[in-house]
């Protein structure tokens, strides 16, 4: 159980460098979907390979995985306490083991708990957003199925949910700015967001970087995995639109700039709408189908290896 | 039995629709009526309200009840004169604008989880750049490239 409590903590520390380097590669801007996948699988590996090992340390001795070892250890507790005293108890199996066993329940609560946390901070935005917009907006023969806010910022954007409450947004600057196939290639871009729920990808990313701010990988996978879901919006608009329309459309917008952000908001960010114009003008080879069934099963092996050793009794 | 289970799709979608209906019917009210107490500088009663709508056949007790959930929400204030009230925006128009497009535009993870913006903004320096790349587009000659396909 030792062991498998300390595969369980290499395997997270592993999954570190493993974050890094998949946000420096340049294969993933070939196949988002792909990269997406992956550092998926590798956010929920590093999940349950931190709890787990951290469980295991607390429940070492028993020989039923550390699921059932964490079980059978709360019910060896309960059932000495209330036949035998706490003497016995307290000299036997409190300590280390406890603490990590605690820590290790800790961690997966407060895991589940900010990706809660966050969930309902979205849905109440989006609340607003909603209720401001029907009393607001309005709809526009140039952008048909998309409502118009009067406002002279360039902004276009998209209010998630389910299909009679999702939202794309154009501002009037946006509007004026745009020319008509420039719009439809907006809208087919935000359309794709909100037909695969991207902001569902990228939710426990958010989660992991409020999480652990202070963490350079939590940066680096929440800013990748922004980037990536753009860009497979980006790829999804191009089976309706050309492709110069979307990247002179993302030209303009991002030129137009408007606010001015904190820059530890955009240092992360820099340079990410010219990534995905350069990808739209000058495309790169997609990767290969045998390329892409490698990192799919990397994906799964990431999860599967890390849940095996939880659940499978030595 | 079956012909009863039958039904249950049908009604359950004709629930659906009408309370879709209301939903967006009292949307509608609560738009119209807010554009009302926005365009009015003093604050209104109940009956000059239903006065300045365009729809002039609504009850009274509708746009009572209406004002009520725009105080509720918080976008109406409303105030004792006399034996009425009177309503007033809580706000401009300009400042709930205002509002919407800062929470679209702020770029911190929290809001960036509820909305997906198109492009975000960009750095001084990289919009140079855009500005750059798209004057040589313009310039260039107009062959439409086409995507890497799926």
């Amino acid at each position: 159980m030792i062991a498998a409590a300390l595969i369980l903590a290499l395997f997270a520390a592993a999954c570190i460098p493993a974050g890094s380097a998949l946000a420096a590669a340049r294969w993933p801007r070939r196949s988002p979907a792909a990269a997406i996948v992956l550092w998926q699988g590798l956010g929920l590996g590093w999940g349950l390979a931190a709890v787990g090992a951290l469980a295991g340390f607390g429940a070492a001795d028993e020989r039923s995985g550390v699921a059932g070892g964490a079980f059978a250890l709360a019910s060896r507790v309960l059932g000495r306490h209330a036949s035998a005293g706490t003497r016995r108890l307290l000299a036997g199996i409190l300590g280390l083991r406890l603490l990590a066993l605690a820590a290790g329940v800790m961690l997966l609560l407060v895991l589940c708990w900010i990706l809660v946390a966050a969930f309902a901070a979205v849905v109440r935005a989006r609340r607003r957003q909603r209720i401001l917009l029907s009393l607001l907006a309005h709809g526009d023969p140039k952008v048909p199925g998309a409502l118009v806010v009067d406002h002279p910022a360039a902004a276009a954007y998209c209010v998630p949910g389910l299909r009679s409450s999702s939202r794309i947004v154009i501002s009037a600057g946006a509007l004026d700015l745009l020319d008509q196939a420039e719009l439809a290639a907006v809208i087919a871009h935000e359309r794709a967001h909100l037909r695969e729920r991207h902001d569902l990808v990228l939710l426990p990313f958010i989660a992991l970087l409020r999480a652990f701010r202070w963490s350079a990988v939590a940066r680096e996978a929440h800013a990748a995995v922004a980037l990536l879901v753009e860009m497979q919006a980006d790829d999804r608009a191009l089976r309706h639109r050309p492709a110069r329309e979307l990247a002179t459309a993302l030209l303009r917008v991002g030129a137009a700039g408007g606010v001015h952000a904190p820059n530890g908001a955009l240092a992360a960010a820099d340079g990410q709408v010219a990534a995905r114009v350069s990808r739209l003008l000058k495309p790169a080879p997609r990767l290969p189908v045998a390329a892409v069934v490698l990192i799919g099963a990397l994906a799964v092996a990431t999860v599967a290896i890390p849940a095996a050793f939880l659940t499978i009794p030595f | 039995m079956c012909h009863v289970l039958d039904k249950v799709p049908a009604l359950l979608r004709a629930f659906a629709d009408g309370y879709s209906y209301d939903v967006n019917r009292l949307g509608e009210l609560e738009r119209a009526i807010m554009d009302v107490l926005w365009e009015s500088t003093d604050p209104l009663t109940v009956r000059q309200v239903s006065g300045n709508l365009t729809e002039r056949d609504l009850a009274h007790t509708t746009v009572m009840t209406v004002l009520d959930r725009l105080a509720k929400k918080g976008f109406a204030r409303r105030e004792r004169d006399g034996r009425a009230w009177r309503y007033r925006a809580a706000a401009t128009r300009e400042a709930y604008v205002t509002e919407l497009m800062l929470s679209a535009l702020e770029q911190t993870g929290d809001r960036q989880a509820a909305l997906a913006r198109f492009a975000r903004s960009v750095s001084d320096t990289e919009a140079a750049a855009l500005r750059r790349a798209l004057e040589a587009l313009g310039q260039g000659t107009t062959d439409r490239v086409r995507g890497g396909g799926e």
